[in-house]
């Protein structure tokens, strides 16, 4: 039997590893991809309920009473707009120009967040029209579902950063462009349900409410 | 032989990673998927005791009419903890410990794909399960049933179904990273030559299970958010005062629940299908069946949910869909209990604890899978529904199937984890004892149902005539305490005496796990195995002598040879070391959990512990420097 020399360590375990593997694609790719589609479910069920409460509210104020559409589609654009500095970012990750590479990463988190900053103003002001959470089944609904997403955003976003941070101490491998891949296929899904989300909530009319 | 060098400590202080491989610190700290794995099994038989217990407290108060042990609300509690524990905190987590420990031995692997995530599953499990367990001292448990039903759920003022929603919230997350960790695991960190259909079956039931998983844990957790901020916010979700419909929950509880019901017996399918043929010393009868037929049940699982809801008024033509739909996977059940027996047909079958256990568990699965027959048909469902005859029913599917299975696996795979042998006669005779307290406890509950015996009733009068099954039943049931006892001192008289005989291979068995020493290095196997063939060590062992067609004896070395080509090549092999931050990341979820409760300023707390337990694990070192 061979001499073996057992060092803990990196090993098949760790993204960068250059152990091969089954299929070839390294573990930490499919892990993401299940993730991913794990969160297709859960917006599934978040959106599903959504549609399912649509016009069910039997007090207002109703979406129509609230719903700014040009504000929305202007942020909702500027989030759509952060896939392709995220696409940026990955190739400049590619060509292993760091300096470009935090540059659109930056990009990608500042329109994130001017993304989250808007929603956080329009939650505000539909709280300031009377909208709450507990208002009604719409209130409800529409909270929790655009929140989650929010959330999600608000979580790439730290993402995003942590690779900038990491990236500028030195902490990343000298080829990044694996990690920035990662990030943006979070980053891509997170857009990709917006979009959802934005046609099924404010771009399909609800119907008119029930008379009571 | 192998040796293992461990680097001196040091390093960049807080970010170092630990290097103890043994003691105290080393459990705390351990990313080995065979420790983390005991682990599971530890925490999750120790909720099995206390699951029990509470099991036994509802016997004894249902064992005379107007039995005065505990009062309703205390009853409530305890059924509800009941349910969630053997479900949530026992049956699941055990079956991680076996997929934890037995997969990437099966597959000829190091270790799973992501060392560190397993070790922040099983820390936020167990963290789940205490929190939990707390809402006792908190102002009461939950008390709405382990399906929690709306309006009752969301309206209830005292705090124990809050508890519930946060504590199933993260024992969720638990599982959903150890999901996607075993799935990759299964599908790309596979030895060379082991494809798909050369994987073991309990392989295949892991990774069918981890995909029920992947697809069904994000349902519930929106599902216990909505119940959460109906609760905690006042929102309208399951509120029908303001439009909400708390059939909602319902749909969206059982579109897990009910894959969750083959998320807990799929495990045991694997374990019967590994256990069944090295006793009958016959290959799997029908490997591709039970395999194809495993997967039939992880997809047709996702579309029979409303078989839960046939009295909830969905309607003639939903209840006719799901109705079929149910009876129709009766049909891939049914195909593995052929096989099954297929197997054992014509075998040199050897009566061991672990083959008694896999048998007395196909059999009670199978009575159990015939009353689930009975709850396919719409209106004989109507008058099962909510009696004890459901009670019956899940105890001997998931009594009968998954915990016969875990026994089964047990007494088979623990010469591989601990080197020694259970005691074999005392296995036999926890068997009997189990089987005979199993069915006393359970068989009546069929005829207490039909009687009309209402599930969760806290007590009974006597002139309902109940009386009698009730306390053949509470015998029953303490049988099956004496039985779990006789388990746990047949376990430390095993690790009193001194150890006995070698157990490489104590059962002459099929699969890879069995190549390596018993215990397995932490390094699993010294050189990776190439395999050839389903059963890959069988086939090192024997060839089949082509005059007569029997077995014979493989000349010892002569298959070895393909495998020094493929030795690591590296000449040493890299483990992760140790680490700290997955149990640092994984405290700070019951302290959101509190948060929720209480203070926001605690979720806030939760969340910076989790943060910096995020960024001290993707920042550590992935060497212990020396």
């Amino acid at each position: 039997m061979a001499d073996l020399a057992i060092t803990p360590g990196h090993g098949a375990v760790e993204a960068h590893d250059e152990h091969a593997t089954t299929t070839g694609l390294p573990n930490t790719k499919i892990a993401m991809w299940l993730f991913l589609a794990s969160e297709c479910l859960l917006f599934g069920a978040l959106i599903t309920t959504y549609v399912l409460y649509r016009g069910a509210s039997g007090t207002g104020p109703y979406p129509a009473d609230v719903f700014d559409i040009p504000y929305t589609s202007v942020s909702s654009f500027v989030l759509l707009a952060s896939s392709l500095t995220m696409v940026l970012a990955l190739a400049s990750a590619q060509k292993r120009d760091v300096a470009r590479m935090r540059l659109w990463l930056l990009a990608t988190a500042m329109l994130g967040l001017t993304f989250v900053g808007g929603q956080v103003y329009e939650f505000t002001t539909f709280y300031d029209e009377g909208l709450a959470i507990s208002t009604n089944l719409f209130g409800t609904t529409f909270y929790v579902l655009t929140g989650f997403h929010g959330v999600h955003v608000t979580v790439g976003i730290l993402m995003l950063l942590s690779l900038v941070g990491f990236s500028t101490a030195d902490r990343l491998p000298d080829d990044a462009a694996f990690p920035v891949e990662m990030v943006g296929l979070y980053w891509h899904f997170v857009d990709i349900v917006w979009i959802i989300i934005f046609t099924v909530v404010y771009l399909i009319p609800t119907p008119a409410p029930a008379p009571v | 032989m192998a040796s293992v060098t461990v680097p001196a400590t040091g390093g960049r202080g807080l970010l170092r990673r630990p290097t103890a491989v043994t003691g105290f610190w080393s459990w705390l700290t351990t990313v080995d998927h065979k420790k983390i794995g005991i682990m599971y099994g530890v925490a999750a038989f120790v909720f099995f005791i206390i699951g029990g217990l509470e099991a036994l407290l509802i016997r004894a108060q249902l064992a005379q009419p107007d039995g005065t042990l505990v009062n309703a609300d205390q009853y409530n509690q305890i059924f509800t903890m009941h349910g969630i524990t053997m479900i949530f905190l026992f049956v699941m987590p055990m079956s991680s410990a076996l997929f934890n420990y037995l997969i990437p031995l099966m597959i000829g692997a190091r270790d799973v794909a992501f060392p560190r995530i397993n070790a922040y599953s099983f820390w936020a499990f167990l963290f789940g399960g205490l929190f939990l367990y707390s809402s006792f001292f908190l102002g009461g448990a939950p008390n709405g049933g382990w399906f929690g039903y709306a309006p009752n759920s969301t309206t209830d003022p005292s705090i124990g179904m809050t508890f519930y929603a946060l504590g199933l919230l993260i024992t969720g997350i638990a599982s959903t990273a150890g999901a996607v960790n075993l799935a990759v695991t299964v599908i790309n960190m596979r030895a060379p030559g082991m494809t798909l259909f050369r994987m073991p079956v309990f392989v295949w039931m892991g990774l069918v299970v981890q995909f029920l998983l992947v697809f069904s844990l994000p349902i519930i957790t929106v599902a216990l958010f909505q119940l959460l901020f109906d609760r905690r916010w006042d929102t309208a979700f399951f509120d029908p005062t303001r439009g909400g419909d708390p059939i909602l929950w319902q749909h969206l509880f059982w579109l897990f629940g009910h894959p969750e019901v083959y998320i807990l017996i799929l495990p045991a399918f694997g374990v019967f299908s590994e256990v069944l043929p090295v006793f009958s010393r016959k290959p799997l009868f029908g490997y591709q069946f039970v395999v194809f037929s495993g997967i039939a049940i992880g997809f047709i699982g996702f579309g029979v949910w409303a078989h839960h809801m046939f009295a909830a008024g969905l309607g003639p033509v939903a209840n006719t869909a799901f109705g079929i739909s149910t009876a129709i996977i009766a049909i891939p059940t049914g195909v593995k209990i052929f096989n099954w027996m297929g197997t054992m047909y014509g075998g040199d079958i050897r009566f061991t604890s672990a083959m008694l256990f896999s048998v007395g568990g196909v059999a009670m699965f199978v009575i159990g899978g015939l009353s689930g027959v009975t709850h396919a048909i719409v209106p004989s469902d109507y008058q099962q529904t909510d009696t004890y005859y459901i009670v019956a029913h899940f105890h001997y599917v998931l009594f009968g199937g998954a915990i016969f299975g875990i026994f089964s696996a047990f007494y088979y795979w623990w010469p591989k984890a601990f080197g020694r042998r259970l005691g074999e006669a005392m296995g036999k005779v926890q068997f009997w004892i189990l089987i005979v307290g199993f069915n006393l406890a359970f068989g009546p509950m069929h005829i207490l149902g039909l009687q009309g015996m209402i599930r969760r009733e806290y007590t009974y009068p006597e002139s309902l005539g109940l009386t009698l099954w009730n306390q053949v039943s509470t015998v029953g049931a303490f049988l099956i305490a004496f039985a779990v006892v006789m388990f746990m001192v047949n376990v430390a008289r095993t690790h009193l005496k001194p150890r006995g005989e070698a157990v490489e291979d104590p059962w002459d068995a099929r699969t890879l796990e069995w190549m390596t020493t018993s215990p397995p290095p932490v390094h699993n196997f010294d050189e990776i195995p190439t395999v050839h063939a389903l059963d890959e060590y069988w086939h090192r062992k024997y060839v089949e002598d082509e005059r007569t067609g029997t077995l014979v004896p493989a000349q010892a070395g002569a298959s070895d040879d393909h495998d020094a080509a493929h030795a690591d090549g590296h000449g040493s092999i890299h483990l992760p070391s140790p680490s700290f931050w997955p149990l640092v990341a994984s405290i700070g979820l019951p302290i959101m959990g509190y948060g929720v409760l209480y203070s926001w300023w605690l979720v806030g707390l939760g969340a910076l512990v989790a943060l910096v337990g995020f960024y001290g694990w993707a920042l550590e070192p992935s060497v212990a420097e020396g």
